[in-house]
């Protein structure tokens, strides 16, 4: 099962804690808005990126399964 | 399955050639084709398929691709849409926002019936038995006349689906999918985030048919003739024929049907190609600068153009004049492009501006700090981070214009200037660009 | 000491101290909204403090209700903790601990099924908080025994402070002009009312009785006072 992060563009409105809570996979862009990874989420990463798609203050982050292609 | 096509339209299949189809009648007549008119340059409407029916395999096999910009094979749209569950909705997308384009104003004001049957096989083929047609508010002539075409056919009675036609707002992004479903379900003409795409969920959470109203006109052929006789038209991988906007350093310019797939030097020169002219842009703002010499010889057709980084787009090929700067005038584009965001993703917001504003700078001979390394970083961080494509398509037009005019752009970094530039252009900016929708805050997105 | 000491004095202290979180969690809400950090102090933590302070703030108010309830020397019913004008003992200071409780309810379960909800939904709800703090505030001065001691007062002041500080600053970040003037103004007439209230109330002789302390426990809550 891979997770990938994924994040709703429209909802987000740059509060950054998601790149302040994992800044291992998501970075900030100059504006202050979160780059996602473009590899799927480690699975030892994965209870932190649990955690952290909780804390987004819009919801705008969330966690996708997908199956292995 | 290819069906037979019926004698009734065996000779016209005949008569339209292949660069003949969609604008048979054009050059003989300012208004748009009544009913009559229409029904005797193509012949009767079809009997109208069944749900998941003959017309979705015709299409496919035709190989029909969507004309408004994303050129995505129709008839698996139309499959998708048929095999959800509930039934769907259409929509017929002529808002055309592109402002070097003129195709779908000209297909819609000449030959509405051809859209309009195509409309309603469509939403045969997919179960609807709604539709809808979103034009832009402000062009009160068309929409006039859709209206009456529209009206001319509820008074045959000829279709059992009804057809609204409605204004929308006429910003640029409002003609995306997403921005004409989220209007039509009573909320602004803004691009909406997907998951869920339109096919999915779309007119009032129901499966939506949404396509180019070209597109539609295609499908209306495809269901007369065939998709054998579709196929004898095309080349490059595409098939049919296509309407293109051919302007800037032509003689004629105007909207042109021309094969699919043709060589997009042959297309610029029916419009009268400027000996002089080396650039062209091809499909539209949010597509690519190219050297005339490096894709004269490619045909306009979305596999063959990957391959220099283009795509047949809206079907624009403007030719850069060749007394224009190239830099100068991406950057009065990007500027615009800038101006024309619906401001909800960040990314867009407040990239656009910036890549603009670096480009301005590079246009004036004034480079700030390390504009390269910026604006290249810049590039890299906007496109595909907003909720629809309109980051993308800019980003896509900067990267091309760096490249088609590097010469340029180093003249300009240096702060030499390219020659247009240092010698200016009499007859002002040559890109056509409306003013910026939203920019004086009295247009309403609703 | 009795059992209705105990309780009666661990009503106070979680009364007291959930104001103080509380505060803290309306200060860290701000900070949030504000965007504010710094590399010592980054956006995690004071996402991360603001959840946690609030959960332990509604839990100490769950005891604090829990221990009025249970009090054997006054008659608080559970459903006066709920339903405002339920209790006898001080009528309308009690039923502003009610209200504020049930605002912090509200706002608890909206942000525990936040994925279930509209953001529209859940940030309206969200917004009651600058309605249940100054609610709790006033509820903690007219119903608390202890209004009148220097160090008591003092920590409501310096709530108050806090509380008014941070809006205020919050205010300044806002470029809309008559956003800006109202928050103010309402922040400057809520404490001015605040100020009022307490000289006129709790700090005179007397409040026991004008706030609505049965007679039958008048005598008997002096007599306690005397003894400890």
């Amino acid at each position: 099962m891979t997770r990938r992060l994924a994040v709703n563009p429209i909802a987000c409105t740059g509060h950054g804690i998601c790149a302040s809570m994992l800044p291992e996979l998501i970075g900030l862009d100059e504006w202050g808005y979160p780059i996602m990874p473009d590899h799927p989420v480690p699975d030892d990463l994965t209870p932190l990126a649990r955690r952290t798609v909780r804390l987004c203050p819009t919801l705008a982050l969330r966690l996708e399964s997908a199956d292995r292609r | 399955m290819t069906s037979t096509i019926s004698s009734d339209w065996q000779d016209i299949a005949e008569r339209l050639g292949s660069a003949n189809r969609l604008t048979a009648g054009w050059r003989d007549a300012d208004r748009p084709a009544i009913l009559r008119v229409h029904a005797g340059r193509y012949g009767p409407m079809p009997a109208l398929p069944r749900r998941a029916d003959w017309l979705i395999g015709a299409v496919t096999e035709a190989g029909l691709t969507g004309r408004g910009g994303a050129g995505f094979p129709t008839g698996r749209k139309l499959r998708a849409v048929a095999e959800q569950r509930g039934e769907p909705v259409v929509v017929a997308n002529g808002m055309e926002s592109e402002p070097a384009s003129g195709k779908d104003k000209a297909l819609l004001a000449r030959a509405p019936h051809l859209v309009l049957d195509g409309v309603v096989l469509a939403a045969a083929a997919v179960g609807a038995s709604t539709a809808h047609l979103c034009l832009p508010r402000g062009r009160n002539r068309l929409i006039a006349d859709l209206r009456h075409a529209v009206g001319e056919r509820a008074h045959a009675g000829i279709d059992p689906v009804a057809i609204e036609v409605h204004e929308l707002p006429h910003g640029y992004v409002a003609s995306s999918e997403t921005a004409v479903v989220n209007w039509l379900n009573g909320g602004d003409a803004k691009p909406t985030a997907t998951p869920p795409r339109p096919y999915q969920k779309g007119v009032g959470k129901r499966p939506t048919l949404i396509s180019n109203v070209e597109t539609f006109a295609h499908v209306a052929l495809i269901a007369r003739f065939g998709p054998g006789w579709f196929r004898r038209a095309g080349a490059g991988g595409a098939t049919g024929s296509m309407l293109v906007t051919i302007a800037g350093a032509v003689r004629a310019p105007g909207v042109y049907e021309v094969e699919a797939g043709t060589q997009i030097g042959l297309a610029l020169d029916r419009g009268g190609l400027h000996g002089q002219a080396r650039s062209v842009l091809v499909g539209g703002y949010f597509g690519s600068w190219h050297e005339i010499g490096q894709v004269g010889t490619l045909p306009l057709a979305s596999g063959p153009l990957k391959s220099v980084g283009a795509a047949p787009g809206a079907g624009v090929l403007y030719a850069l004049p060749p007394d224009a700067c190239g830099v100068a005038e991406t950057a009065r584009v990007l500027g615009w492009l800038a101006g024309e965001s619906a401001n909800q993703c960040g990314p867009c917001m407040f990239g656009l501006p910036a890549i603009a504003d670096d480009f301005a700078q590079l246009a004036s001979g004034r480079p700030r700090g390390n504009l390269y390394d910026r604006l290249h970083r810049r590039l890299d961080v906007v496109s595909g981070r907003g909720a629809c494509a309109h980051p993308d398509g800019a980003v896509r037009l900067a990267r091309s214009a760096l490249s088609a005019f590097a010469a340029d752009v180093r003249a300009h970094a240096s702060g030499r200037l390219c020659g247009p530039a240092r010698r200016g252009r009499g007859d002002g900016p040559a890109l056509p660009l409306p003013p910026s929708f939203g920019g004086s805050g009295r247009d309403s997105w609703r | 000491m009795t059992t209705a000491h105990v309780l009666w004095y661990l009503t106070r202290a979680t009364g007291i101290v959930a104001l103080i979180l509380l505060t803290g969690t309306i200060v860290l809400g701000v900070i949030g909204t504000a965007r504010a950090a710094s590399p010592r102090w980054p956006r995690l933590l004071t996402a991360g403090l603001h959840r946690n302070l609030a959960l332990t703030a509604t839990g100490l108010v769950a005891v604090h209700v829990v221990t009025t309830v249970t009090d054997p020397f006054v008659s608080i019913s559970l459903v006066a903790a709920f339903v405002p004008f339920a209790s006898a003992y001080r009528p309308i200071w009690l039923s502003l601990g009610a209200v504020a409780f049930d605002l912090m309810l509200a706002v608890l379960i909206t942000s525990l099924l936040r994925d279930r909800l509209s953001h529209r939904a859940w940030r309206a709800v969200h917004l009651l908080v600058y309605i249940c703090w100054p609610v709790a505030l006033w509820h903690g001065l007219g119903t608390g025994t202890d209004t009148k001691l220097i160090w008591v007062l003092a920590i409501n002041l310096g709530c108050v402070i806090a509380v008014l500080a941070a809006v205020w600053w919050r205010l300044s970040l806002t470029g809309n002009e008559a956003v800006r003037l109202a928050g103010r103004l309402t922040l400057a007439v809520a404490t001015l009312l605040t100020a009022i209230f307490v000289l006129v109330g709790p700090l005179q002789p007397g409040w026991s009785v004008r706030a609505g302390t049965p007679p039958a426990l008048l005598g008997l809550g002096a007599a306690l006072q005397v003894l400890t």
